[in-house]
């Protein structure tokens, strides 16, 4: 919950400019920019993500050593699961799951 | 197990700890406090602390959100969870940690509906998804999760999304600091400052704690020589005699913190008069409430609430070592009773939480990168 996982902006959301999708290892995502409103982001930036909101913008040399942190602290699975789950993505590929076993 | 090689910046590192050594006054004996979890977690995973002399002690601080949430507010969330129709949304962290009558897993395992949500905003979508239901996400956090939460709220009252409730446990850090600093069994010399609260809160707010309890803090970021630096700089400062608020984390966090984020809490957010924590006792004006502004949207406002109050498991001494008297070790239950596995105590269950911390790397005793520097 207090990792702070960096992601590059690599869309935003045409109709909604709060709604951008990032990649964080591989993995792409929706997260939430309504807490950059004063100084939002644009594509190609790198943000600081928490519980799926982009907290602050840091330069790609910083998001490279804050992946390095993670990995460090064993942490970049616990990122991926984490940005995997955004948008109940998990959550709905287990319904899903669940779904056509029955 | 970790080497100085595989840091960043090596070289820079056996300086800092040179520097330490150096800058520590051999008659003196220092207490500096990290008041953050996540640093209490970098500091045991990369064997920081052989780094340090042993006049250089570091005292792990109230900063995990998991640890200092008393036990009757998870039994007075789960409370609600029985009602018909009804999701119990939080995040990973919380689903293993131990109410009266069991954690939210276990809950889940007697058919309640309990789900993992990684976001705030996704508990809303839960809600939007399952109109027939009611969603309550069960809210935990300092202010690094707080702002989401907030704006998840304005958003659900934007919406005019009436199945959707949050049950809020956030927490604010200065009167935590304050009530440690009142607190007469302890004494210490500094503070290295949160890292990732700042960002939203900024450095101002820690002024008073350089100014009236002359006591030196530096914010710092969670790299090994982030660590090492913060160290460095409030050793600097003692050695001159000085007691001021620094950031060395200045790469992240702006000394005025984040006004959006700052902005969605005011809106939505007010002060508790009081709020319990897990080894602190009450704390006034230290936990936020949803105003009433937004009481449809508020569980406490909407339900009746229990109102519980839960004493620890009397042998567990989570209180000690969460305001840093007792190291994790000193435990009665530490290693036997209390494991990662089978936790009793919270501050055994979140990876930030001092105990697993302690347990997994200093207990296991891994190879640390101070003794594979010096083999």
């Amino acid at each position: 919950m207090c990792l702070a996982i960096p992601g590059k902006i690599v869309e935003v959301d045409p109709q909604n400019a709060l709604q951008a999708v990032v990649e964080v290892v591989g993995v792409r995502r929706k997260i939430d920019l309504g807490l950059l409103q004063d100084d939002p982001p644009v594509v190609g930036d790198w943000v600081l993500i928490h519980v799926g909101f982009a907290m602050s913008k840091i330069s790609e040399a910083d998001a490279r050593d804050q992946m390095q942190t993670l990995t460090m602290l064993g942490e970049t699975e616990a990122a991926a699961q984490e940005v995997r789950g955004y948008g109940l993505e998990e959550e709905e590929s287990d319904s899903l799951r669940q779904r056509s076993k029955t | 197990m970790k080497y100085v090689d595989e840091f960043r910046a090596p070289e820079l590192i056996t300086k800092a700890g040179e520097e330490i050594r150096k800058l520590a006054d051999p008659r003196r004996h220092y207490r500096i406090m990290e008041v953050c979890g996540g640093h209490s977690h970098a500091i045991y995973r990369f064997g920081l602390k052989d780094l340090l002399p042993a006049n250089v002690e570091l005292i792990h601080g109230p900063g995990c959100p998991v640890c200092v949430l008393p036990m009757g507010r998870i039994d007075d969330g789960l409370s609600l969870a029985a009602q018909p129709d009804f999701i119990f949304a939080a995040f990973g962290d919380m689903m293993r940690v131990p109410g009266t009558h069991g954690s939210p897993l276990e809950y889940k395992a007697r058919g309640m509906d309990v789900r993992i949500v990684y976001s705030p905003a996704d508990a809303l979508k839960l809600a939007r998804n399952n109109p027939e239901k009611h969603v309550m996400f069960f809210a935990i956090g300092f202010e690094t999760t707080a702002p989401s939460t907030a704006l998840t709220l304005l958003r659900a009252k934007t919406e005019g999304l009436r199945n959707f409730s949050v049950f809020c446990n956030h927490v604010t850090i200065i009167p935590a600091i304050r009530a440690i600093l009142d607190s007469p069994d302890m004494r210490l010399d500094g503070f290295v400052g949160p890292g990732h609260v700042s960002t939203v809160i900024g450095c101002r707010p820690y002024e008073w704690i350089a100014k009236d309890a002359g006591k030196p803090v530096v914010v710092a970021g969670f790299e090994p020589l982030d660590i090492l630096q913060s160290i460095v700089m409030l050793l600097r400062q003692l050695r001159k005699g000085e007691s001021k608020v620094e950031n060395q984390y200045r790469r992240v966090v702006p000394w005025e913190g984040n006004r959006s984020a700052l902005q969605a809490m005011a809106e939505a957010f007010e002060l508790r008069p009081y709020f319990e924590w897990r080894g602190l006792g009450f704390i006034s004006q230290s936990a936020l409430k949803i105003r009433s502004s937004y009481a449809e949207w508020d569980a406490e406002q909407r339900f009746a609430v229990p109102g519980v109050r839960v004493t620890d498991p009397k042998a567990a001494q989570c209180g000690e070592v969460l305001k840093g008297v007792l190291k994790p070790a000193q435990c009665k239950l530490f290693g036997r009773e209390c494991t990662p596995e089978q936790p009793v105590g919270a501050l055994m269950v979140s990876s930030e939480g001092s105990c697993a911390a302690y347990f997994n790397y200093e207990h296991r005793k891994p190879v640390t990168i101070a003794n594979a520097a010096t083999n």
